[in-house]
């Protein structure tokens, strides 16, 4: 298994170490994760799974819970940005 | 695409892989019956062991080994949402959807934190204090940024050890709790061998990290992002303004039992109600750690390995473990009159703060309605992706509302695997 894994939030670059999840990601480019239905930046809360704050688009598919998704090499990732 | 039900059956089948679901299923499978072991997180652990492979934690390892000697099929990564008969459920992952047929089935669905909602609580960098830790255990980098620690409960002192072996900078650490009732906590520990052995060991990790009880945050403000926390500090309403990158507060722990109360097992003021053997109202439907009443690691572990023993029909050989469990419980009691939130906490929100934070409903909009039901049905409060698993224990201690019963799916799912299964019975 590779050490570091490379993948893309909204388009640009970011290295993780292999084993980390989507949402660390994000954080690492410094994004939010969604916008709340009153246009608010949310990022994680619970960090397990159960608040839904972390959600973003994976590979195209909507409202995945970024705390819970490990990060694979070549994955494209976008939040409300 | 076309999603195929895949089906599989077990004598046992465990929900939730922490400390109580994998000491269940480890007995139960240990008895010579078929085992499944379902679970929302990319790895078994749960969230005390979350990230921690075999090989790093004694006692993580000890039963992960168990557990995959014993033959245990384990589905990661996946959620149950639906029981649409008793002996069947339904769960879904990434890219598959299960049906998981049982003869007993084993309830580990462990605990959240109770987040409490103040002025400037929705924004980023905010988190849960186990929800911090679960983010570095993913791989958050936290060297060097400044963490306040704040809530309430035995979890925030873990925290702070944990952030600071990873060397984050802990401002201080704000415990609700008068320091009274602290220290009558402190003879309830006395009782408690290993419990001090924990409680010194963590207070050596502590050491020069200031902690304030009777403090609480009052408010977090930021542009975007966290900046700064400003926390209430002694009984005249002193307030203190501390700047930081992490805010990591948790209100101590609210247990999981959606699933219970979806399987029809009794529920009562807020836990899942068993008898000696860990049985639920519901024959043959058992129940293991924090949804039983929030006990913390080694009652879980207790209560799993009573559950699955008497779910692998060797009930008799748990009784040895009864004294253990007695003993836990009452001290999880102790906790729980030591960590009592106190009512200062219901007045943190003002008008504009937002209290359901899946659909932004303010405290304003929810304060003149007189249930959870009426709020939910003219706000959407609670009616938003979470399902009310964050704003439904804030306002039962925010209005004193209970919440409704829970309806499937009990967790958001896709459209495709519900008709899936609408077609699959089409065709059955």
């Amino acid at each position: 298994m590779p050490e570091r894994v490379e993948l893309t939030v909204n388009g640009r670059p970011v290295v993780v170490p292999a084993g980390s999840t989507v949402a660390v990601a994000i954080a690492l480019v410094g994004a939010a994760c969604r916008n709340s239905v009153s246009g608010e930046p949310r990022g994680p809360l619970c960090g397990m799974g159960i608040c839904f704050e972390c959600r973003a688009v994976v590979d195209g598919k909507p409202y995945c819970r970024t705390c819970q998704v490990p990060c694979r090499s070549g994955m494209e990732i976008n939040t409300d940005e | 695409m076309k999603v195929v039900v895949k089906k599989s059956q077990f004598e046992v089948l465990v929900i939730g892989a922490g400390p109580a679901g994998l000491a269940a299923a480890a007995c139960a499978a240990e008895c010579g019956v078929t085992v499944g072991m379902v679970d929302d997180n990319p790895a078994p652990g749960g969230q005390i062991w979350r990230g921690e492979s075999a090989k790093t934690s004694s006692v993580a390892a000890r039963w992960i080994g168990r557990l995959q000697a014993a033959g245990v099929q384990v589905f990661c990564g996946t959620r149950v949402f639906h029981q649409p008969e008793p002996g069947r459920v339904l769960a879904e992952a990434e890219d598959d959807l299960f049906e998981l047929s049982y003869q007993k089935l084993i309830v580990a669905t462990g605990a959240r934190e109770l987040f409490l909602p103040f002025p400037g609580w929705t924004l980023p960098n905010v988190m849960g204090a186990g929800g911090l830790q679960a983010l570095v255990k993913s791989g958050l980098p936290i060297a060097g940024k400044r963490v306040l620690v704040a809530g309430s409960g035995p979890l925030l002192l873990a925290v702070a050890a944990y952030l600071r072996q990873h060397d984050a900078e802990i401002s201080m650490i704000c415990e609700q709790a008068s320091r009274g009732s602290l220290a009558r906590f402190g003879f309830a520990l006395l009782g408690q061998p290993g419990k001090i052995r924990q409680g010194f060991s963590l207070r050596k990790q502590l050491a020069r990290i200031p902690f304030l009880s009777g403090s609480w945050p009052v408010e977090a403000r930021g542009n975007k992002t966290l900046e700064e926390v400003v926390i209430s500090q002694g009984s005249n309403g002193q307030t203190r303004t501390v700047a930081c990158d992490y805010l990591a507060c948790g209100y101590h722990l609210v247990p999981n039992t959606e699933l219970a109360e979806h399987l029809r097992c009794e529920v009562r003021d807020g836990l899942v109600q068993t008898d000696d053997q860990q049985q639920t109202s519901v024959p043959g439907v058992f129940c293991a750690g924090e949804p039983t009443g929030v006990g913390g690691l080694e009652l879980a572990l207790v209560e799993g390995q009573i559950a699955g023993l008497a779910a692998g029909g060797r009930g008799e050989s748990a009784r040895k473990l009864f004294g253990e469990r007695g003993n836990l419980r009452r001290f999880a009691r102790a906790l729980d009159r030591t960590f009592a939130l106190r009512p200062e906490l219901r007045s943190l929100p003002r008008p504009d703060t937002i209290v359901c934070r899946c659909e932004d409903v303010t405290y304003a909009r929810l304060a003149h309605h007189t249930s959870w039901r009426g709020s939910k049905l003219q706000t959407r409060c609670g009616m938003g992706a979470c399902q009310g698993r964050v704003c439904g224990p804030a306002t039962r201690f925010l209005f004193d509302w209970s919440p409704d019963s829970v309806r499937p799916p009990i967790f958001p799912t896709r459209l495709e695997n519900l008709s899936a299964i609408a077609s699959s019975h089409a065709s059955d």
